[in-house]
């Protein structure tokens, strides 16, 4: 699928002005933004991963579903793709890599809603479609880790030249793993790879190359589990890696970089003010909207009698919340309802017709 | 009624009804323990792992590759891990012993 077109770079805290922010561009927001746009309704979404789908595309893009409607059969992948291509007619704009942070009421009634790298909007609705939560990295379970993160300890490389003539370990088997264990031994002063077992799941080509190198001496190949941090000040001075022979063994490292995939967590969302059960967010059964008007929840982030967490819910939930939508952002005009089938208005606005 | 045992991170022992079919993630889920199991249980996370009491390690069946490559995304993983998502409960396993592993921060 292509999206490109779609992804456009915004200029820092220029307010980009919308009738709907979607939070969470998985199967339900992209739903949302069909519906939405049948109403004649402009959607942005925004979204923690580097690309469009949430959990289908992240988690198991190439497993299948059985439970769509009228979809016998299709991977997570392809659900996406196919509700991309619905959605397309209706332009939605893609905000990725940055998740919903702060949102506050403006003196106009409408949102103001910033993300985490600065992107502001100002819109008159706010729907969360964030599944599960957003993805963030999984960090790993170690004695003092807060006192090295940021410092010594990274989930991303923001900067390759802060890595230069740096000592790093880099923890996983996956293609973050490997990728950056290719690209930081030419600039590092010494990189070595820790996994858990002697095979990696990452790119065939990469494990070659990480092969190459190793039986080069360019880089070390550990094969074990990190176990401890060791260092003070924030500054890391080595890990403790149990092998898989049981013993320990000891890596001085300035800095470590842990791959250990992405888990879920609501983040900033529940600092917004709604009424929360556990870590979903409550709504009423007509229009899915939580306990502050104008802002909505759809899909698995939602909770009310009855719910399940299916898809189908979420799609339903969705063309639901869009009727409501429409009578925040376009109080002065009349809702009617129509069919795709019928209406030449609705298929003026698809582009069949 | 069929029931497992999970010993929680704390180490308090739960003895927990189980049903023929159920994941074992499910059961302990079902009764609140703090497991995540946040792909819902197809095997693309790896929220749900547990270690296998020894006595139980050689009569449970082998873990297949999907398994295995998933458990290199959890912590403090032994030859007795396994993703409980991948261990559906039935009478031969009446009984079983499970420890709830270390989670991601």
């Amino acid at each position: 699928m292509k999206m490109d077109e779609n992804v456009i770079a915004f200029e820092k805290n220029q307010p980009i002005e919308t009738d709907i922010v979607i939070v969470g561009a998985g199967p339900v927001g992209l739903f949302a933004v069909f519906e939405a746009g049948l109403l004649g309704l402009k959607c942005h979404l925004i979204d923690n991963l580097d690309k469009v789908g949430g959990q289908c595309a992240e988690l198991y893009p190439e497993k299948p579903i059985y439970d769509i409607p009228a979809r016998p059969h299709c991977t997570g992948q392809e659900l996406v793709d196919d509700l991309m291509k619905q959605a397309e007619p209706f332009e939605p704009v893609y905000h990725l890599n940055q998740q919903a942070d702060s949102l506050s009421k403006m003196e106009d009634g409408r949102w103001r809603l910033e993300t985490s790298t600065g992107t502001v909007f100002h819109a008159t609705v706010i729907v969360i479609a964030a599944g599960a939560g957003s993805f963030v990295p999984r960090r790993p379970p170690l004695e003092n880790l807060e006192q090295y993160e940021d410092s010594s300890i990274f989930y991303a490389v923001r900067r390759m030249e802060a890595m230069r003539d740096k000592r790093i370990v880099i923890a996983g088997g996956g293609d973050s793993a490997l990728d950056w264990t290719l690209s930081l031994h030419p600039l590092a002063s010494q990189v070595t790879l820790i996994h858990r077992r002697d095979q990696f799941r990452a790119a065939p080509d990469s494990v070659e190359k990480m092969r190459q190198l190793v039986a080069n001496d360019e880089i070390n190949l550990q094969i074990g589990q990190l176990k401890e941090l060791k260092g003070s000040g924030g500054q890391l001075e080595a890990v403790q890696v149990k092998g898989a022979d049981g013993e320990m063994h000891e890596v001085p490292c300035d800095v470590l970089l842990p791959f250990y995939g992405l888990k879920m967590e609501l983040g900033p969302i529940a600092e917004w003010g709604l009424n929360l059960d556990r870590d979903l967010i409550t709504v009423d059964t007509e229009k899915f909207e939580t306990s502050v008007p104008g802002i909505f929840a759809i899909g698995d982030i939602n909770y009310y009698p009855g719910k399940l967490k299916l898809i189908l819910s979420g799609f339903h939930e969705a063309a639901l919340m869009a009727q409501q939508a429409f009578r925040y952002c376009r109080p002065d005009e009349k809702l009617v309802f129509r069919y795709t089938t019928s209406s030449t208005d609705l298929q003026k606005k698809l582009g069949v017709i | 009624m069929s029931y497992i045992v999970v010993v929680d991170r704390e180490g308090q022992e739960h003895r927990l009804d189980a049903l023929n079919g159920w994941r074992i993630m499910e059961i302990i889920r079902d009764h609140e323990l703090p497991i995540k199991g946040e792909c819902g249980g197809c095997c693309s996370c790896a929220t749900c792992h547990v270690y296998v009491d020894e006595d139980w390690q050689g009569r449970l069946p082998r873990r297949e590759d999907e398994e295995d490559e998933m458990l290199d995304e959890a912590f403090g993983v032994e030859d007795n891990s396994r993703l409980s998502c991948q261990i559906l409960f039935s009478e031969e396993l009446e009984g079983l012993r499970v420890y709830l592993a270390p989670e991601g921060v």
